[in-house]
């Protein structure tokens, strides 16, 4: 293992991942407001996914009141709490820049029928 | 001359940066430098050489070495070793031909400098090598990324000595100060420290413990005089 991997290694979170680019998730975010923490939910499309180790990080796209919202996370941050997995869909790049210029029923993509191994 | 130090540092190479989370949650940038372990392989003294420091070795020489060198690490009793770099110290009392000084010289929370030669930018222009403003880029703007003028003209008839110009950047001998050491992993000979580190993945660095106070010190010790 190489030197950054190692110093990253007890960063990794184990149950984050299992999602792909074009899966609708919903993420749900740790926030401090002030004294108070609560858990806020950011459902979407995930559009993107990049990077390695602990630095990895993934971008999901929603519209909301008629705008579109991209949030990016990093995928193993502690403010993250869990990551649900709403949909799978299919889709036939790993970036999915396409959809912001999309709304509507255009912006759609087709579900996974058969399970991703 | 680089001024003497209290206790010499380690030779390293930066290995890379990683990202780490805090506590709270925030993600904090880091460099992992894989630090020593180094060995005096000779100690001045004022008696001796009219000077105070030790001369420290790091890595071991796959190759072999040259004729004088070989004689320097026989006269050390040690393998020859690929790089050496001689630091100044205030008194090199207590240090020994054959000692190792290995990353648990540091604790985390700790203040280091590191040293590292920065990454060549080749010729470069006023703009990114001293941060000039330069013009317009449109707007019938016919000035955009030029020097401009160099001095006035007839009087004095020339250029002064030392005057700012594009040319080779990068490539520098750049100490940075105040990086906090996050973590120290003495197995793997490791050293984590916060923030970014002069130099390309693989570079030579040197680790100090730190000698100026940070800024957050200087206040803390401003506001100790007052009170």
């Amino acid at each position: 293992m190489d030197a950054i991997s190692v110093v990253e290694a007890g960063q990794l979170k184990r149950d984050r991942g299992e999602f792909a680019p074009g899966d609708t998730v919903r993420v749900h975010v740790r926030v401090v407001e002030g004294e108070k923490e609560r858990v806020q939910v950011f459902e979407g499309v995930v559009i993107r996914r990049r990077g390695e180790g602990a630095r990895a990080t993934f971008t999901v796209r929603r519209v909301s009141y008629g705008v579109g919202v991209e949030r990016t996370f990093p995928l193993h941050s502690p403010r993250i709490e869990k990551i649900q997995v709403i949909k799978r869909g299919r889709v036939r790049r790993s970036k999915l820049y396409y959809l912001r210029e999309r709304t509507g029923k255009a912006a759609r993509l087709r579900e996974q029928r058969t399970p991703r191994p | 001359m680089a001024k003497a130090r209290k206790e010499p540092g380690l030779i390293g190479r930066k290995r890379g940066m990683a990202q780490l989370f805090g506590a709270d949650g925030d993600a904090v940038p880091a460099t992992v430098i894989q630090a020593g372990p180094c060995t005096v392989v000779q100690v001045k003294t004022l008696a001796t050489d009219g000077y105070e420091a030790v001369q420290l070795g790091f890595e071991e020489r796959a190759k072999g070495a040259t004729k004088p060198l070989a004689g320097h690490f026989k006269r050390a009793g040690l393998a020859p070793m690929r790089v050496l770099r001689e630091l100044r110290l205030e008194s090199s009392e207590g240090y020994q031909v054959g000692q190792r000084l290995a990353v648990d010289l540091f604790s985390p929370g700790e203040l280091v400098d590191v040293t590292g030669i920065s990454k060549g930018r080749g010729f470069q222009g006023g703009i990114k090598r001293h941060g000039w403003k330069g013009g317009k880029a449109s707007h019938g703007s016919m000035f955009h990324r030029a020097p401009g003028s160099i001095g006035a003209s007839s009087d004095p008839s020339r250029v002064f000595p030392g005057h700012r110009l594009p040319g080779r950047m990068g490539g520098d001998r750049v100490t940075v100060s105040h990086l906090e050491v996050v973590r120290v992993l003495p197995e793997q000979n490791l050293l984590v420290v916060k923030g970014a580190v002069p130099g390309a993945p693989g570079g030579l660095v040197l680790v100090r413990r730190s000698v100026k106070l940070s800024k957050a010190q200087q206040k803390a010790q401003r506001a100790a005089k007052k009170g």
